[in-house]
């Protein structure tokens, strides 16, 4: 079994009569990807910043590496790197700057090897007020890996990148774990999570909702796949006809859009149908249910309640 | 490199790199002193008596009450200090560190009027220049620590204009930068020194120039050195790493404790 580097257990954070965090239990092994899924409000940050040491919790026990980062955030600084979602650098400090600064008070020798890698080569001598949303997130990942932690925390990592920034970003990820890095996301972004993590944790008002691997969640969901088909004729868009293990039906353009509980026996029945009807199929799409989807279903599920 | 080195190095150049530092730092000061070498002088030739002293105060009291608060405010309102805290920077050092940097801005703006009022401005040279340079460092410490608690309990760049100026226009007014303490309406005397700027001329005028005080110097080293102390105790404990994770170690209103030293400076006016 792998061994477990961080656990949360029970953790509350309380703000004025905001329940922000609800009894969040979770265990993060090394290496692993983990990811903290969940709109705007749900408590992301605040477990985030309760692991970082940077607020204190009202309950509960955490433990990084051993440490409690609540009473010892000290011990932590060199354990952990942060990107957090919202902080800053002086506005007149430059690239360059930045990294010697930081990696003076970790002890380590400056990472400009990282300015490189992160596309900021050409801006080591520019100043951080003077940099692009996108270049002042980089910087902050700079910063968070510089000292080598052995865990690290990204808070929205991708927000505001570039494609060309996000694959460098996921590149760098992979790399770190297979380094035996351990990376703890935060994330309302579901296609990224679905791809870069290993387990996630579905937050809905401050509560953990459903914990597992992308697939498991997305397996214990309703059990439907999308069937979309387009075809010349358009017959299935402008026919209301019925097939097997369709549980739902409806129209997005020129798509007919099918959820059926059983896809194979759905796609034949379709497909059996187009030819007798002499109608030439364009496009034919089966896809398993998304992590968005899951948590559409679990953000109404929970909504309901 | 260690952390304190890189640190220090980093606020010494922000204060030049920075405009509105720079601007505070040396073109105000040194702009001021400049005008008022031409025309205070022409107006008053017995400003030249003190007029090294008045101008050192003036530039310390600008770099450091004035022009030290605002970007400590805006950087940890910019989330700054959040960056430092993670990354194991220590709370004296965000601190400590453009205090000491201010102070040396401060410092080298103080030595160019030191060194040129005599020659540009018939100003009088002091006599102990050991205790110029005591006296010196005294007010640049107090007046450091007193901009250190202005940026600690500021909640805004504009709590931060107000406290900064309940500090220095009185301090031009009735300190006696300008216009000599002695020669102030007698109930006046108490108000000043309430100010550490009046302490601060007080003993240059006794001490490092061996003329007559209206204030007694000793009891004027006293206030200013205690009152530096309890500003740079009470910045350190009411420090705040981020004003929207409300966790502070005591109430702001604490910092009124740094007046105490001056109201007993103010009792003890003969």
């Amino acid at each position: 079994m792998a061994e477990t580097v961080l656990s949360v257990t029970e953790l509350r954070k309380v703000y004025g009569d905001l329940l922000a965090v609800d009894q969040v239990s979770f265990r993060v092994s090394r290496g692993e990807i983990f990811g903290l899924l969940g709109p705007n409000g749900a408590g992301k940050t605040t477990i985030l910043e309760c692991l970082e040491g940077i607020r204190q919790a009202d309950g509960g026990t955490m433990e990084i590496m051993g440490i409690d980062p609540g009473r010892e955030p000290r011990k932590l600084r060199n354990l952990v790197g942060v990107q957090l979602q919202r902080s800053g650098l002086p506005a007149t400090m430059t690239v360059h700057e930045a990294l010697r600064f930081f990696c003076a008070y970790h002890g380590v020798a400056p990472r400009y090897d990282l300015v490189q890698r992160l596309g900021l080569a050409e801006k080591r001598t520019v100043q951080y007020q003077k940099l692009s949303t996108g270049q002042q997130r980089r910087l902050a990942l700079a910063l968070a890996i510089a000292h080598r932690p052995s865990v690290i925390f990204l808070d929205e990592p991708t927000a505001g990148l570039d494609v060309g920034s996000r694959v460098e970003l996921h590149t760098l990820m992979r790399e770190l774990q297979a380094e035996g890095t351990t990376l703890i996301m935060a994330t309302h972004d579901m296609a990224e999570a679905e791809k870069m993590t290993d387990r996630v944790a579905i937050l809905l008002q401050g509560k953990i909702v459903a914990t597992g691997s992308p697939t498991e969640l997305t397996a214990t969901g309703a059990g439907t796949t999308k069937v979309s088909v387009r075809s010349e004729d358009a017959l299935l868009v402008k026919d209301d006809r019925a097939f097997p293990a369709v549980d739902q039906r409806f129209i997005d353009e020129e798509y007919a859009v099918y959820y059926s509980t059983d896809p194979g026996p759905t796609v034949s029945a379709i497909l059996r149908y187009l030819e007798d009807q002499g109608d030439r199929l364009i496009d034919l799409r089966v896809e398993r249910p998304s992590l968005e989807e899951r948590f559409l279903e679990l953000t109404h599920r929970e909504g309901a309640q | 490199m260690n952390g304190f080195v890189e640190h220090f190095s980093y606020e010494f150049k922000s204060g030049l790199r920075n405009p509105s530092l720079l601007l505070i730092n040396y073109l105000f000061p040194l702009g001021f002193y400049a005008m008022m070498g031409l025309i205070m002088t022409a107006i008053n030739p017995l400003f030249r008596a003190l007029m090294i002293p008045a101008m050192v105060i003036f530039t310390i009291v600008a770099s450091t009450v004035l022009g030290m608060p605002g970007p400590l405010v805006e950087a940890r309102e910019a989330g700054v200090f959040r960056s430092y805290r993670i990354n194991g920077v220590p709370a004296a050092s965000i601190l400590t560190i453009p205090a000491l940097t201010t102070g040396f801005h401060a410092l080298i703006s103080a030595a160019i009027i030191t060194v040129t009022a005599p020659v540009l401005f018939e100003g009088d040279m002091p006599v102990h220049l050991g205790a110029f340079v005591a006296i010196t460092l005294l007010t640049a410490f107090t007046c450091a620590s007193l901009g250190m608690l202005i940026s600690v309990i500021s909640t805004d760049s504009r709590a931060t204009i107000l406290w900064s100026q309940l500090i220095f226009l009185p301090s031009m007014l009735l300190g006696g930068l300008m216009v000599p303490l002695d020669a102030l309406p007698e109930r006046v005397h108490s108000f000043s020194a309430l100010l550490p700027v009046s302490h601060s001329m007080e003993l240059f005028t006794g001490w490092a120039y061996g003329r007559p005080t209206t204030l007694n110097p000793p009891v004027a080293a006293a206030v200013l050195a205690s009152s530096g102390l309890l500003a740079l105790a009470l910045s350190i404990v009411l420090f705040n790493w981020d004003t929207r994770n409300q966790t502070r170690r005591a109430h702001p209103l604490l910092a009124i404790l740094v007046v105490v030293p001056f109201a007993v400076g103010a009792l003890l006016v003969p």
